[in-house]
């Protein structure tokens, strides 16, 4: 077992004793792909793709443009946990050692202060679900993808893999043929969903692999705000979160996606997330990447319909032994289409960010308009952050604009704010949350301040 | 209140400051003078306890009876110690409201924003440079009367004026030198600088000369006129 370094500030590091219902051997076949599908009594349509994804899995190369890979062992990996027998919707119903796991994170609090409904998944499947009744009552269906497979299986084999199909990179087939978990987003016409909704992923087990999938299905001139949230463990062995995340935005529809990702140090986080927005929608991606050990995410807005408008908004903070590789992605297909981009990234003791990104602008996209921005913190001189740029534009008549910077915290910096009287630590987080202050504004107030929480952390545990 | 023994100052190899011992006293305003390059402002840094100078093993500063000599700049500031930048830095992100509620810590937000925005009318300071990050946008006359500014909230016992002149034009000087003389009670002011015009605004008690890295004369407000005569070529 090779040793790590832990950071014991991370409040979410502690694990409980598993008391779990079935625990699949570790490692993968096409054997374990049918076993997942047989215990789920999916339907033959979804054990199909599920072997056909795994086959591709298994003939495709890893990935070698971005951060590395080479060090996730799959056989060491178990690719199924169930944790509980039966799905509920009050917390008390649940196991005490996982009631009590959700309790320290805060989540049944913050569900009471401001919250739509949530799902809370624990290893492979979700174990909680609530939706408040008003928005039963107005159609809106939120439940995790193994209920939604069951119920509204039309809808999922509808847009199921329409929009990252398996094919599309390595870790979405790995996804598509073990996925378990997720969430199941759907909002009628014209419904405005006020308070968000939330999906809590927590891992557990150690070497443990989690594959959530999630689909939101935003009908014409809806809204709706998810919020997920992660964290796991602290162990010495690796983990893998590959989630997949397809969103339709219909005709004047908007969805708001805000991820503030914490895992622990060990966790390997590649997702594939993708919207597409069709006349006049809007589709917002919030990226907050502050734990694991690698995490390469690129969330992507296909901008189908005119008028169309892709955001995201991403933070981005490595610290000793991280890799943020994380960008964005959008393509105009259509006229009159808009993108934003604004990318803020820290680095410090050693840790690496990469901004990766890819703006396509399709000949018919005509007066279309781009704008990314992608600012680089550097905390000290061992840090690394570097910009990937990629912009294709194919016509003449759009707009393009991009901007870039690297700033590091100088000695003159600091020591102005000092002379001020605030401490180092609190110099440097003062500089960390002026940065990403125009990021940080989108984000909901409870979380925003979470995250102000967290990067205090971080920043107490480089200097002390 | 403030005493110096056997500074000696280096910026890498360099020695800059070859050797000064100086007390400053309470309630008492000091005009520190001398060439460019003379280390007027290396030893303000030095007091200050910015990181880039070294000072020698003997080298010895005291507050208020307390050794500060290794203490990081946030701790002698906290003890007392202000000083307003030669040349001040904007900071992204962050807002003269926001660092000094920081500085401040358990302060009542509301009375500190009302205190600001009191002393910014009195400074002449555009209310709009309050609320954007600290001197994003700011000439170099608003960037130093947001420097009193934050001495007038976070009031330390003596007060370091380096340059407080350059890059401020005759009416914000004026504005800025009536303001000081309001809030001054009993603190020590000691002002930096190579032209003797800002002390038509406020006399000082003592004048110190400094040439090559030395005290090269002390003496009481009498000494300007000398200056203003025959220059440092004196000393």
């Amino acid at each position: 077992m090779k040793t790590k370094k832990l950071n014991f500030d991370y409040k979410y590091g502690f694990s409980v004793k598993s008391k779990n219902v079935f625990t699949a051997e570790k490692g993968i076949s096409e054997e374990k792909v049918r076993m997942i599908s047989q215990m789920k009594e999916e339907p033959k349509w979804m054990l199909d793709k599920r072997v056909q994804a795994f086959q591709f899995f298994l003939k495709e190369k890893m990935p070698d443009w971005g951060a590395d890979l080479s060090t996730i062992k799959f056989d060491d990996i178990t690719y199924f946990i169930r944790s509980t027998d039966k799905q509920v919707n009050s917390w008390d119903e649940l196991p005490e050692e996982i009631k009590n796991t959700y309790d320290r994170i805060g989540v049944p609090e913050a569900e009471k202060k401001f919250l739509s409904g949530v799902s809370a998944q624990y290893e492979s499947e979700v174990v909680y679900e609530k939706v408040q009744e008003t928005l039963i009552k107005q159609g809106v269906i939120f439940c995790d993808m193994d209920t939604a497979l069951k119920k509204y299986p039309d809808i999922v084999k509808e847009y199921f893999g329409t929009l990252i199909p398996y094919s599309d990179n390595k870790f979405a087939a790995l996804n598509t043929s073990v996925w378990s978990g997720g969430s199941f987003v759907y909002v009628p016409k014209g419904v405005k969903v006020t308070l968000p909704l939330q999906a809590y992923f927590r891992m557990n087990a150690q070497a443990f692999g989690q594959f959530e999938r999630t689909l939101i299905i935003a009908d014409e001139g809806s809204y709706v705000h998810y919020i997920e949230g992660c964290t796991a463990p602290i162990y010495a062995r690796d983990s893998l979160h590959s989630a997949v995340v397809e969103i339709f935005v219909k005709t004047g529809a908007r969805v708001r996606y805000t991820t503030v990702q914490n895992w622990s140090k060990n966790v390997y986080n590649l997702v594939t997330k993708r919207a597409r927005a069709d006349k006049n929608a809007v589709m917002e991606w919030i990226d907050c990447n502050l734990g694991s050990q690698i995490t390469m995410k690129y969330p992507a807005v296909y901008l189908m319909g005119e008028g169309a408008r892709g955001e995201v908004l991403s933070i981005a903070f490595a610290g000793d032994r991280q890799h943020q590789d994380a960008g964005a992605k959008m393509i105009h297909f259509a006229p009159n289409t808009t993108s934003r981009v604004v990318s803020k990234s820290i680095s410090k003791e050693g840790g690496r960010t990469s901004y990766r990104g890819l703006i396509q602008v399709m000949p018919q996209a005509k007066n279309s308009s781009v704008y990314v921005s992608c600012d680089a913190l550097l905390l000290d001189e061992h840090s690394r952050s570097d910009t990937y740029p990629t912009m294709r534009i194919k016509n003449n008549e759009s707009n393009i604009q991009h901007e870039a910077t690297v700033e590091k915290i100088g000695e003159e910096k600091l020591l102005y704010l000092m002379s001020r009287g605030l401490s180092k630590v609190d110099a440097e987080t003062a500089f960390v949350n002026g940065f990403i202050e125009p990021v940080v504004k989108e984000i909901p107030l409870e979380y925003s301040v979470e995250l102000n929480r967290l990067i205090r952390l971080e920043m107490e545990g480089s200097v002390g | 209140m403030l005493s110096l023994h056997n500074i000696k100052v280096k910026v890498g190899e360099k020695e800059i400051i070859t050797d000064f011992s100086y007390q400053f006293e309470k309630n008492k305003i000091y005009a520190i003078m001398g060439p460019n390059g003379s280390g007027k402002s290396t030893l303000v840094q030095s007091i200050i306890g910015n990181p880039l100078y070294t000072l020698s093993k003997k080298s010895s500063i005291e507050f208020s009876s307390k050794k500060i000599t290794n203490l990081s700049p946030d701790k002698r500031a906290q003890l007392g110690i202000g000083i307003t930048f030669q040349t001040p830095i904007a900071l992204q992100g962050i807002s003269v409201f926001q660092l000094l509620r920081l500085a401040l810590k358990n302060v009542d937000v509301v009375k500190l924003y009302e205190d600001i925005e009191r002393l910014a009318k009195e400074l002449k300071i555009n209310k709009e440079l309050i609320d954007r990050p600290l001197n994003e946008g700011a000439s170099g006359g608003e960037r130093k009367k947001l420097e009193v500014l934050q001495m007038a909230i976070l009031n330390p016992s003596i007060i370091f004026f380096d340059e407080i002149d350059t890059g401020v034009d005759i009416d914000s000087l004026k504005t800025i030198f009536t303001f000081l003389k309001k809030y001054r009670n009993d603190k020590t002011f000691v002002f930096i600088t190579h032209y003797s015009k800002i002390f038509a605004y406020l006399k000082p008690d003592e004048v110190l000369v400094m040439k090559q890295g030395k005290l090269a004369a002390t003496g009481g407000r009498e000494m300007i006129q000398k200056i203003e005569k025959k220059g440092y070529e004196a000393f």
